[in-house]
């Protein structure tokens, strides 16, 4: 850059000459450069001006584009990551304990109608009638020629039907994506299950929801995103439960029974392997709850669970076994059972008259009421109803089914001495077959408490000791004995040792007084193999009659016993039991040497 | 120095802007894979659902133990029995053919839906 200088040589001579001031030459070149900066630095302003101008036109007008844009388009959620998995969205799959399927999903639609889009609502009405038997053609007639704008008309289609009204062709006419609750296996295991219906339910879709059983109990769970499809499995066998219902629905034609009911539970691990209760239902059609009248008759009545019943000598064990825990008695001591045994204006008789006495064994095996009465006796009220309370026998059962708590048991309201005899025989208190499973599984199984459950576990439970591990022993071994040589002589299963208990027990008339003469509540409660318990099986029948012989038969031994013997037949193999023959020496080779 | 080091700054502003801007189209690719991908699953999985629903249904109980009656002289299938149990030497060889299946029978243990709610 070149600096003018503020005194140059030549103005100032020049000046000096002609007299004038040098230094007004400095001060106006010192203006002029001032004026030159002034210049400078305003051109600068101005252009930075310019630019931040600029700069914020620019911003302010990629906003208001950006605003545009955003108003004019339709809105779309902004998206960096990809949150959760949105495959499963459909209602988890119920699967029995080998992973085979008891309840899934199937894609299906639901047909709804516009009337105002129809060009012939007559027409269409009448040919909708004729796809779907169940519609009435003046009902559909009113409601599209109506004020109606929207009807529902049926909430599943098969593709078959679908097509059919697709064919009919109306625009009025339209289809709503729906998934449906599926039972494969029909009626099998339908109590456990329960069933699924429709909540809330839109046109693009709609809720399905358990209404019963497990469906209802674990709602929330297979509803759960969160677990992304991971099914429900149950303790439930499909392969064993289908036998066991096939056996059950059998032995109650075979004993004219009005109703049955099995349990079956691994000792170890509580879990229940097949619950059945005749009569059934299909859960893809499940009924209507009944309105009036008994809902004990109602094929939804789970007579496994929720039937509570006396359930008659079934529950000598419980008396005799705890005499033994308090050491009051053991299986040899003699107890007097001389009858009728009379308390107050109750008498107690035994079926046949056993004599003056029994051995606590035979009190068993022959299944003497007197017996037991004089052992609860010496038991008392309150640690028989301690020891029934640890069993299980004061509260509805735990299992995991919404209907579970109305499964209560009965008491009596006071639990005086009488009482304390009578429940130790099985009348008085009222329980499920399901109650009895658990109190055997637990008395049985080396005696600590088991829970009723529904779910697949691998461990065993390890609940409070209920008795000792030998009295657990002496108590299998008494029940081996009433089917060796008692009660229960149909109850012999070649191979698997098979201990139980019977129970007949005389209905109680519905509108109270009394008992029925000719009905009867036949109970067999059964162990398997005796000598290593695995399983408890409990079959009930709920008047059964067996009619071959010149007068009706209807004591367990003779209904419920061989039922039961029968369904241990066909399940203990399915069950994985090799039947305990006596081995024969195996062919082999011998070593001969020299 | 200040002026090149200027340059050097906006000359990364400028790659990173470049960078990012590429991340950000990678990104939204992968979504969208990601997306149609979900897709994919999401009816093959309908499709797993409705075949196993079909396989359940085809292998309920019932229909097979009516399959088994129906087939006994061909096949002599019987609920399995204590006495199916044997030892190693006591099993038969070698296994007699099973003649090939020519007229196959539908079989349906349950009345024929009336409206369809099980027509699968």
């Amino acid at each position: 850059m070149i600096r003018t200088p503020l005194r140059p040589l030549a103005r100032i001579l020049k000046a000096r000459e002609k007299g004038e001031n040098p230094d007004a030459i400095e001060a106006e070149n010192i203006r002029l450069r001032r004026e030159d900066v002034r210049d400078k630095s305003r051109m600068r302003a101005e252009g930075r001006l310019l630019v931040m101008g600029a700069m914020f036109a620019l911003a302010y007008g990629a906003i208001g584009v950006r605003m545009g844009a955003l108003a004019g388009t339709v809105s779309e959620e902004p998206q960096s990551t990809v949150v959760g998995n949105p495959i499963f969205g459909q209602r988890a799959d119920i699967v029995d304990r080998n992973g085979r399927i008891l309840a899934t999903n199937l894609d299906t639609h639901a047909l709804y109608a516009h009337p105002r889009d129809m060009v012939d609502p007559e027409q269409t009405a009448r040919e909708l009638a004729a796809i779907f038997p169940e519609l009435k053609v003046d009902q559909l007639v009113r409601d599209f020629t109506g004020t109606r704008k929207f009807v529902w008309i049926r909430r599943q289609l098969s593709p078959e039907q679908m097509q059919q009204v697709h064919d009919i062709g109306s625009p009025g006419l339209v289809f709503g994506p729906r998934e449906m609750r599926l039972y494969p296996n029909g009626a099998i295991a339908a109590h456990i299950l329960g069933g699924a219906s429709y909540g809330r339910e839109g046109v693009a879709s709609a809720e399905v929801i358990g209404v019963a059983g497990v469906e209802r109990k674990f709602d929330e769970y297979l509803r759960d995103p969160a677990n992304e499809g991971a099914p429900l499995e149950l303790s439930i066998d499909l392969t064993i439960q289908a036998a066991a219902e096939e056996v059950l629905a059998g032995g109650m034609s075979i004993m004219n029974a009005k109703g049955a009911a099995s349990v079956l539970m691994d000792v170890h691990t509580g879990e229940i392997i097949s619950m059945v209760s005749l009569p059934d239902f299909d859960p893809n059609k499940r009924p209507q709850v009944l309105l009036t009248g008994d809902q004990s008759d109602s094929p939804l009545f789970n007579r496994a669970m929720q039937g509570v019943y006396e359930l008659g000598s079934t529950f000598k064990i419980f008396a005799v076994a705890q005499a033994m825990e308090l050491g009051l008695i053991n299986p040899e001591t003699m107890i007097n059972t001389k009858g009728p045994l009379q308390w107050g204006k109750f008498r107690i008789r035994d079926f046949h008259d056993y004599g003056a006495q029994l051995s606590a064994t035979d009190v068993i095996v022959q299944s003497s009421n007197i017996g037991t009465a004089r052992i609860a006796m010496q038991i008392g009220a309150e640690r028989q109803q301690e020891f029934l309370r640890s069993l299980g026998f004061m509260e509805a059962t735990p299992v995991e089914l919404q209907e579970a708590p109305s499964g209560a048991p009965l008491l009596p309201r006071n639990w005086s001495e009488l009482s304390t005899m009578t429940i130790s025989y099985g009348h008085g208190l009222s329980s499920s077959p399901l109650h009895l499973a658990t109190a055997y599984s637990s008395l049985l199984n080396g005696g600590t408490r088991v829970y009723p459950t529904l779910l697949h576990r691998e461990n065993r439970q390890t609940g409070p000791r209920i008795v000792r591990a030998e009295i657990s022993e002496r108590s299998r071994d008494m029940l081996r004995q009433v089917v060796s040589r008692g009660t229960a002589s149909f109850g012999e299963v070649e191979g698997y040792e098979v201990g139980g208990k019977t129970g007949t027990a005389d209905k109680p008339k519905e509108n109270g007084g009394g008992y029925y003469k000719d009905k009867v509540i036949a109970t067999f409660a059964s162990v398997f193999p005796a000598n290593d318990p695995q399983y408890v099986l409990i079959v009930t029948f709920d008047e059964p009659s067996e009619n071959s012989g010149s007068e009706p038969r209807r004591t367990a031994g003779w209904t419920a016993v061989p039922v039961a013997a029968e369904m241990i037949r066909r399940v203990a193999p399915l069950l994985g039991l090799r039947p305990q023959v006596d081995r024969t020496e195996p062919i082999g080779v011998t070593l001969t040497s020299n | 120095m200040r002026s090149i080091l200027f340059v050097l700054a906006g000359l990364m502003v400028m790659g990173l802007a470049f960078w990012s801007y590429q991340e950000n189209y990678k990104t939204r690719d992968v979504i969208s894979d990601v997306r149609s991908l979900h897709g994919q699953i999401g009816s093959n999985h309908e499709r797993l659902g409705m075949l196993r629903a079909e396989w359940a249904y085809l292998n309920r109980p019932d229909r097979l133990s009516d399959l088994a009656e129906l087939n006994f002289e061909r096949l002599g299938l019987l609920p399995l029995m204590p006495n199916a149990f044997g030892r190693v030497d006591q099993v038969i060889y070698p296994i007699p053919d099973v003649l090939p299946i020519i007229v196959p029978i539908e079989v349906g243990s349950t009345p024929a839906p009336v409206d369809g709610e099980e027509a699968l």
